[in-house]
């Protein structure tokens, strides 16, 4: 019989899975059992822990030692030092940027300090792949109380008094979607799950599913039996080949254990649970438009109401939650409404899942309380900006969100405060931003996006948002004009206005977010012809400083197109005619010579 | 796989498999626990370190106290092997020197149980390094 002295816990989330992590589990496996050990060491792959900058992670317990960048050709040192001798190995541990001290202890990093894991609870601690592990920590144990109790309006109850919001962007009270669920009546209802997560860098449910497959079935079979419908279905995107693997074989142990199924837990409640796969199309997140691609139709939006809740897939009442919003129902069951709504600000309760990312140290995936400050999160979870360098701008919400200021470094991050500040909560993705990003280009990448995945159907959307690009790119080649600003303006006023979904509704928001806080940049772009922040290629140039030019000719030699000439030892100049601004002369230059203008 | 029919097969099977993840759960608080460090070098190994280690794990299992059992390299006291280092939480570790397998019982019930001191106390003569 084994007797596991060491757990290892190796991440298999898809970032980790990418830098090899599953050679890194077989290495393991492969030395331990070499070693005769393998009735003394646990190694597991779990779900994401998070820290994606650093990964591949390997977690040793009980002494809760973090290894970071963990390599396949690591293993045998870990097991050997780790395991055998009782050593720590130094040069895997986590090294903090600010004292550079090793942290062996992932509870004292700066990145896992503040946050509170609720819809993350289970990723990086249990072995996804095992029902048996979500059952030892109390997994299905929420569905079994609410059969128990069978009274399906006092759980709804529980679920509208947590507080518990929509985690896909609306933020709806997911309580109050349920009761109008349930008080549509008909033959046949539906329990939709969407996992068609879209927004650029986003990749919270990503996670969840991959690491936690098991929490948002149990939460769909209590939706189901709230509302009456004994049939679920996950639209989830086909891109997501490790998060499908991960929740059909969920799905099948808990079919084979009696958890999903007929007559669950002996009661007359039986569900089932059925995925459907999406080409990923960012509008399939779009209720309306994700039933359509559903049901086999074009994935395009239909105006609301009827609300899918009245008449959803295949014309039946169909309820849609987001994934993390499922993986927080069987906690709420558990322990209360009132422990969850004691978490959060006043009409945003619980945590939210971000995913942390663009010029900052600490890249990765966190789950804060509602009300925590972007200041904390920027500074002490993310560790602060890349380089040393200034914050200008964090991005939130996606292509439907806007750029939240230095002004908001200390308003609380809830679901009205972001809207407030000209953003949204959006599905939790944030980009930071530092002093060399262009706002001007920040907003034509997401209207890139938008054009790419707007589906059509609509006129503003479809042409409108197109027009707003090519204006955008207009200005950021330094041909804009005022009247273009003027215009830009009112067309992203109307295509709010008049757009048919969501999608439409929301697109213009980045470009509206950033002239409101970066009016300046704008004006930068096309009265001076000046990109303040050095990004737009068309408005900068390439200039060697004589005075500090030695002539050593060091950029000579890189520069692709020989624009650079001049006597050795004497000052040299580029030819702004070749140039191609490729920045291969400044990174050569030891003299910080050549400037951009 | 046995289907679960009821709330008291799912408790059941969750008392059982719970123990699965004891070692997991523990490490998400180490500093409310008692920690036990067994020196596991050559010269502890050689001495039966692997017995007692085995011995403080099964026997704080049965009497249910919450104990992190971790191996370490060589303290220093070869001469002592088997050694033991418990460190309760709040206090200052103490070391254990000449620990059997019997002795390691009762190192269990007298200091982790109950608080009380043992022979072979190794005077604490170094300082650790402030991390």
């Amino acid at each position: 019989m084994a007797n596991y002295k060491y757990h290892m816990l190796v991440c298999g989330g898809t970032g980790c899975f990418a830098s090899q992590s599953d050679q890194i589990k077989k290495n393991l496996a492969q030395i331990i059992e070499e070693k005769g050990l393998q009735n003394e060491v646990q190694v597991v792959i779990t779900g994401c822990f998070g820290f994606c900058e650093q990964g591949p992670i390997v977690k040793m317990l009980p002494d809760n030692t973090f290894y970071v960048r963990v390599k396949p050709e690591d293993c045998r040192e870990l097991v050997e030092e780790h395991i055998i001798k009782g050593r720590k190995v130094n040069r895997l541990l986590y090294t903090d940027p600010e004292n550079k001290e090793h942290v062996a202890d992932s509870k004292h990093m700066e990145f896992y300090k503040k946050q509170l894991r609720i819809a993350l609870r289970n990723c990086g601690f249990i072995d996804p792949e095992n029902i048996n592990e979500y059952i030892a920590r109390d997994g299905y144990a929420a569905l079994a109380s609410v059969l128990e109790i069978n009274n399906p309006l006092a759980t709804i109850d529980v679920i509208k008094k947590s507080g518990l919001r929509g985690r896909g962007g609306g933020g709806f009270p997911t309580g109050l979607k349920w009761e109008i669920a349930a008080k549509n009546h008909a033959d046949q209802k539906y329990v939709v799950c969407n996992a068609d997560e879209g927004d650029p860098g986003a990749f919270m449910d990503r996670s969840i599913l991959e690491g936690d497959p098991h929490s948002v079935l149990e939460a769909m079979a209590i939706n189901g039996f709230c509302i009456g419908a004994n049939k679920g279905l996950i639209y989830i995107r086909a891109e997501y080949p490790l998060a499908i693997e991960r929740l059909l074989i969920a799905i099948k142990q808990a079919e084979e254990t009696g958890l999903l199924g007929k007559n669950i837990f002996g009661s007359d409640f039986s569900f089932d649970i059925e995925l459907r796969y999406g080409a990923g199309a960012f509008v399939c997140g779009e209720e309306t438009a994700l039933i359509h691609s559903m049901e086999g139709e074009r994935g395009e939006p239909t105006f609301k109401p009827p609300f899918p809740a009245q008449e959803g897939y295949l014309k039946m009442p169909t309820n849609v939650n987001n994934v993390e919003t499922y993986a927080n129902i069987p906690v709420i069951i558990l322990k209360g409404w009132e422990w969850f709504s004691s978490i959060g600000t006043e009409k945003s309760k619980g945590t939210k899942v971000f995913a942390l990312a663009g010029k900052i140290n600490n890249v990765g995936l966190i789950e804060v309380p509602m009300g925590i400050t972007l200041r904390e999160v920027v500074y002490e979870i993310g560790g602060g900006i890349k380089d040393g360098k200034k914050f200008k701008a964090m991005q939130t919400g996606g292509p439907s969100g806007g750029c939240l200021t230095e002004k908001f470094l200390d308003t609380p991050i809830d679901y009205d405060n972001l809207i407030e500040a000209g953003s949204m909560m959006g599905s939790g993705g944030m980009i930071v931003m530092d002093e060399d990003d262009c706002m001007v280009a920040v907003s034509k990448f997401y209207l890139e996006f938008t054009v790419e995945e707007s589906c059509g159907k609509c006129t503003p959307c479809r042409i409108g948002n197109k027009r707003l690009y090519e204006l955008l790119e207009k200005i950021t080649e330094g041909k804009g004009t005022m009247e273009d600003l003027d215009i830009l303006k009112s067309l992203s006023k109307v295509i709010k206005d008049t757009s048919l979904c969501g999608l439409g509704q929301t697109s213009p928001n980045p470009v509206l977010s950033t002239i409101d806080n970066f009016w300046d940049e704008y004006l930068a772009h096309v009265m001076e012809k000046k990109c303040p922040a050095g990004q737009c290629k068309a408005l900068k140039s390439y200039i060697i400083e004589p005075d500090l030019c030695i002539g050593c000719g060091a950029c000579v030699r890189v520069c692709p197109v020989n624009a650079i000439k001049g006597e050795k030892k004497m000052p040299h100049e580029i030819n702004q005619a070749d140039c191609i601004k490729c920045g291969a002369c400044i990174e050569k230059c030891k003299f910080n010579a050549i400037l951009i203008k | 796989m046995e289907k679960i029919k009821s709330l008291a097969d799912l408790k059941k099977k969750r008392e059982a498999l719970q123990s699965n993840l004891k070692l997991r759960e523990q490490g998400e608080n180490t500093e409310s626990l008692i920690q036990v460090k067994v020196a596991m070098a050559t010269c502890g190994i050689a001495s039966g370190a692997k017995q007692v280690m085995e011995t403080i794990i099964n026997e704080s299992n049965k009497r249910h106290i919450p104990v992190v059992v971790t191996q370490t390299g060589c303290m220093g006291y070869c001469y002592a092997e088997p050694t033991v280092e418990v460190t309760k939480p709040g206090q200052d570790p103490v070391v254990f020197g000449y620990i059997t397998p019997q002795k390691a019982e009762e190192l269990v019930d007298k200091y982790l149980v109950g608080n009380e001191m043992l022979d072979g106390v190794i005077p604490v003569n170094y300082e650790k390094v402030e991390q």
